[in-house]
């Protein structure tokens, strides 16, 4: 999804807002990765004589810090674009004709 | 121990709480005032319609089951929406400026307006919604018992049974009433957003009550967490996986999710809100329930069911006001579900099913049906909600009401995820045809039902034990639980494996093999390029449509306050106050949006057709109209063609006139003129043999001398007489030339020798011999005709002392000019134009002619293809003739 004019050069911001677009959409793979970190980790089943299974409270700590992580870059992404307006090719603020 | 009766009191109490703040949010909607309606914080809390009786109280049960698996249902969601710039923003994007307004509405304009996919979504929807709708009535029925002491089965029995009558009435006086043409509930969404508030604190104040209150602060809990029976980290791969999967895809496919996030969605800014906050909702939701459940299992007794800790726990330490509390946000989950799904598939069902139906079986009668389709809406809504309750009730008595709420819930998922290859194939793949959606839903969803839905009833519910133990006819790789012969799989992710798969297989070579519609690769194009085109070229070519009719069908489905109002703004905006606008596209497309509120679009399309005539526009209508044009263009610049030519036609008959009127007025001239010169000889001849009749004293000189009066008068009118017939016969072209060979010197010769005889004064003429050695093919005599009166003329009108004429011959390439210039005075100016008209004589009566000469020369020498004229640059008389030399030519 990159830049659909034909410019080659874009201005500076432009150029930074359309790099934060791509980490906009990189961030649900992000999450995704995250969150399927605990699925490498020694179950009571799978740990070996010398592996300890990974207590709950550990496993607790990750998910929902992770989870508050990803929310925090949403909330960033959200405040940055927050001034695009109508603004970018792919803007939010493309009036839909209302 | 609360009675009963308290609770019901209160759960009524709740209730006509939230109407009252419906009813309010409604009014200042309708008032204007509603701008903190239309915030995203509100968005944000009607999204957490998704947080259920289910997250309220199966979360706390799925944890003590399975540990840390029940955050999958939650990071689904969270992935989806931290993921909105590349997904929902696109879909809510596309459901505004389509006016979409249900899951079913979405699909069917994606893929060519097919009612036919919506009626196969609805249909899914209500099946996999049901055992959801059961599983609220679950969680309100054994919540009710958690309160009461007498017999518990027999309380859940009355309680669900009294649930599912309350909340249909609920749903219904939400709902249905009134008819939006957005589908835009305020009041249902500011209650939503009410009852998110409510569950929200309640499950904190529980979670906080159990942490602070009975493990002893935040260390404490974890500490106990860790030696609880769920102190492991035990998550199957696979479920993890594949309920993450479901919750992502549930989140977006979910009617009742749809409904908020989609159709309510006021401004698509508020996106980038909800992105952080409803994640951070789910979050807070889902923060205590670890805990909870612990605790739970810590200090209630063995076998107590762990699903409703979060009420159980608090009533057991004696706190029944934080119960009571627990209570009302288990209520307020489950109300907010069943009240948004039910309305949101009401509307599928009304819109998808019953309008068509009720529009088919009335067709014939078009705009004109009797009765008001509004209240046939509106009916049907009410209808279909109860019909949801009532299958929501069934299935919950059905399936023994027994099985674990989570359980429950992701059937319900599992189910409804089918929808997610065709909505996302149609959101991003523009070759998705509507084949491969239905070829895909049907199979995922035939999978679906054969391994979750009908085995989850239990063995020997709908399914035969032997079904399920040997496969349908013994086959043994059909087994319910081990389609292909995979056994020892989890029920779940073996569904969701083998229905989303096959469902996407199939939906990917079918959409490959099959042709979309024109209609359908249309709207594949504007949903897959949303962003670069703002509104649908969906035209309405329509001028035929009557604007009455139109106004008729408006006002029976908007109301007829909302389609006035409508139709005045609209005919203001065409400058004619106080009239029907008239039908421009524009105004038929506006019209055919706000329908498709009320009625879904495929149904709106076709009410629109049907009175604008065509009942579809589709690419070949257009391609048609496109036809039709350019044959009317043709047509009229035939039309135009025939008009120019009828104009030249006209303007010829206009100067034919011209001349005939002209010609009429030259003749009545002549025969004036031609009266007069007749009648001033006869005057003479008759006054002069009158005298010589009655006098009788005459001499015979003054005889002799009027008898010759008379003669000259008589020749005079002979000569005048020979001159006009030569004349009449010149014109009329009766002429009969004798056409022979002879040299123009010749010619001259005799000419000047005939004119200038019997002249007294001689005038001198001027020749070159070498010029005038021309061979002529004419007619000669009249030629010397010609230059007889020419040279008569110029010895005749000559006033210089000592006239001379000049006789020139020139060669004019392939004409022949012979001028005669004499050194007189020349024809004045102002005359020269007329010489050669009849009658027409420059100076007096001096020689008598009787002024047909050049007219008659003239004549001669058009007969003869050639010309005469005066030559204007010449200080004398000068006469120009001109004689064709093709003739000379041909003489040689």
């Amino acid at each position: 999804m990159s830049a659909r004019r034909p410019s080659v050069f874009l201005e500076r911001e432009t150029y930074r807002r359309r790099r934060i677009m791509d980490a906009a959409r990189l961030l649900p793979i992000l999450g995704l990765a995250l969150f399927a970190i605990p699925l490498l980790w020694p179950t009571p089943d799978t740990a070996g004589p010398e592996t300890d299974p990974v207590p709950m409270s550990t496993a607790v700590l990750y998910i929902f810090g992770v989870w508050a992580f990803l929310i925090g870059l949403a909330f960033l992404f959200g405040l940055k674009s927050r001034g695009w307006g109508p603004m970018g090719s792919e803007g939010l603020g493309d009036e839909d004709a209302r | 121990m609360a009675s009963l009766n308290l609770l019901v009191s209160v759960c009524l109490g709740y209730v006509a709480l939230l109407f009252l703040v419906a009813a309010l949010a409604e009014r200042a909607a309708a008032m204007g005032r509603a701008q903190w309606l239309r915030s995203p914080l509100v968005y944000t809390l009607s999204l957490s319609v998704y947080c259920t009786g289910w997250t309220f109280y199966g979360a706390v049960g799925y944890a003590a089951r399975s540990g840390l698996e029940f955050v999958t249902i939650y990071i689904g969601p969270t992935l989806v929406m931290i993921g909105w710039w590349w997904g929902l923003r696109k879909l809510v994007r596309i459901g505004r400026s389509q006016r979409v307004t249900s899951i079913a509405d979405l699909l069917s304009s994606r893929y060519g307006k097919s009612n036919g996919l919506a009626i196969g979504v609805t249909i899914l929807c209500v099946i996999s919604v049901t055992p959801y709708i059961a599983l609220q009535l679950q969680s309100i029925a054994l919540s009710l018992s958690v309160f009461t002491e007498e017999d518990a089965t027999r309380t859940m029995e009355t309680g669900a049974f009294w649930a599912a009558i309350g909340l249909g009435i609920f749903a219904i006086l939400f709902g249905t009433r009134n008819l939006d043409a957005n589908e835009r509930h305020h009041g249902v969404v500011i209650a939503v957003a009410l009852e998110a508030v409510v569950k929200l604190f309640a499950l904190i104040a529980v979670g906080v009550f159990v942490v602070w209150g009975l493990a002893g602060g935040m260390g404490e809990t974890l500490a106990r967490i860790d030696v609880s029976e769920i102190g492991q980290w035990e998550v199957h791969g696979g479920r993890w996986t594949a309920i993450t999967l479901l919750a992502a895809a549930a989140v977006i496919c979910l009617p009742r999710m749809f409904q908020v996030m989609v159709v309510e969605n006021e401004d698509e800014r508020h996106l980038r809100v909800a992105a952080w906050a409803f994640p951070l909702y789910l979050l807070l939701m889902s923060l205590f329930v670890i805990p909870i459940a612990v605790v739970g299992l810590d200090l209630m007794p063995q076998g107590s069911n762990p699903d409703l800790f979060v009420l159980s726990l608090p009533l057991s330490q004696g706190n029944e006001g934080l119960a009571m509390l627990a209570f009302i946000g288990g209520f307020s989950s489950a109300t907010s579900m069943v009240i948004v799904a039910a309305m949101a598939l009401s509307i599928m069902i009304s819109n998808h099913v019953v309008m068509p139906i009720y529009l088919s079986t009335r067709s014939g009668q078009g705009a004109s049906i009797s009765g008001d389709v509004r209240h046939v809406v509106l009916l049907s809504r009410r209808i279909a909600i109860a019909a949801i309750l009532v299958l929501g009730y069934l299935y919950y008595r059905l399936s023994g009401g027994g099985a674990a709420l989570a359980a429950i819930g992701l059937i319900a998922f599992a189910g409804i995820a089918q929808i997610l290859p065709a909505l996302v194939g149609g959101l991003f793949w523009r070759g998705a045809t509507r084949a491969g959606a239905l070829a895909g839903l049907s199979l995922g969803f035939a999978i679906w039902v054969y391994t979750l839905l009908l085995p989850g009833f239990g063995a020997n519910g709908l399914l035969p034990a032997s079904v399920m133990e040997q496969g349908p006819w013994g086959i043994d790789w059909l087994r319910p639980y081990a389609l292909f012969g995979i056994t020892g799989m989890d029920t779940i992710v073996h569904s969701v494996l083998w229905s989303l798969s096959l469902n996407t297989a199939v939906f990917f070579a079918v959409s490959m093999m099959t042709f979309p519609g024109p209609v359908e690769r249309l709207q594949g194009a504007q949903f897959v390029n949303v962003f670069d085109h703002s509104f649908g070229p969906r035209g309405w070519s329509g001028s035929v449509a009557q604007s009455e009719d139109l106004m008729i069908m408006s006002q029976r489905i908007l109301g007829p306050a909302e389609a006035q109002d409508l139709f005045q703004r609209e005919a203001e905006r065409q400058g004619a106050r106080g009239h029907l606008p008239e039908p421009t596209p524009a105004f038929l497309e506006t019209l055919e949006r706000e329908l498709s509120g009320s009625v879904g679009t495929a149904t709106a399309h076709a009410m629109v057709g049907q009175i604008v005539g065509g009942s579809a526009v589709s690419v070949e209508d257009l391609l048609a109209v496109a036809d039709e044009s350019a044959q009317m263009l043709e047509y009229s610049s035939r039309l135009e063609e025939k008009s120019a030519e009828l104009t030249r036609t006209a303007a010829q008959l206009r100067e034919a006139n011209e001349k005939l009127t002209q010609l009429s007025v030259q003749k009545d001239a002549f025969l004036s003129q031609v009266s007069h010169e007749l009648r001033t000889p006869m005057t003479s001849i008759r006054a002069f043999s009158e005298i010589m009749r009655d006098e009788d004293g005459l001499s015979a000189e003054e005889k002799a001398r009027y008898a010759g009066v008379i003669h000259d008068e008589a020749l005079r009118l002979t000569r005048l007489l020979d001159d006009l017939l030569d004349l009449s016969v010149l014109e009329s072209g009766q002429v009969s030339l004798d056409m022979r060979s002879g040299q123009l010197t010749d010619v001259l010769d005799q000419a000047v020798a005939a004119a200038l005889a019997g002249t007294t004064e001689g005038m001198a003429v001027h020749r070159r011999g070498v010029d005038e050695a021309v061979a002529l093919y004419t007619d000669l005599d009249r030629l010397a005709q010609v230059f007889i009166n020419l040279i008569a003329n110029a010895s005749k009108y000559c006033d210089a002392a000592r006239p001379e004429l000049t006789i020139r011959v020139r060669n004019l390439g392939d004409r022949l000019a012979v001028d005669f210039l004499d050194n007189g005075s020349g024809v004045p100016v102002h005359a020269r134009a007329l010489v050669f008209e009849k009658f027409a004589r420059v100076s007096g009566d001096k020689a008598g002619g009787a002024g047909l000469g050049l007219a008659i020369c003239r004549e001669i020498l058009e007969r003869l293809g050639g010309d005469i004229h005066y030559l204007n640059d010449h200080s004398g008389g000068a006469f120009r003739v001109i004689l064709p030399k093709a003739h000379a030519m041909a003489a040689q």
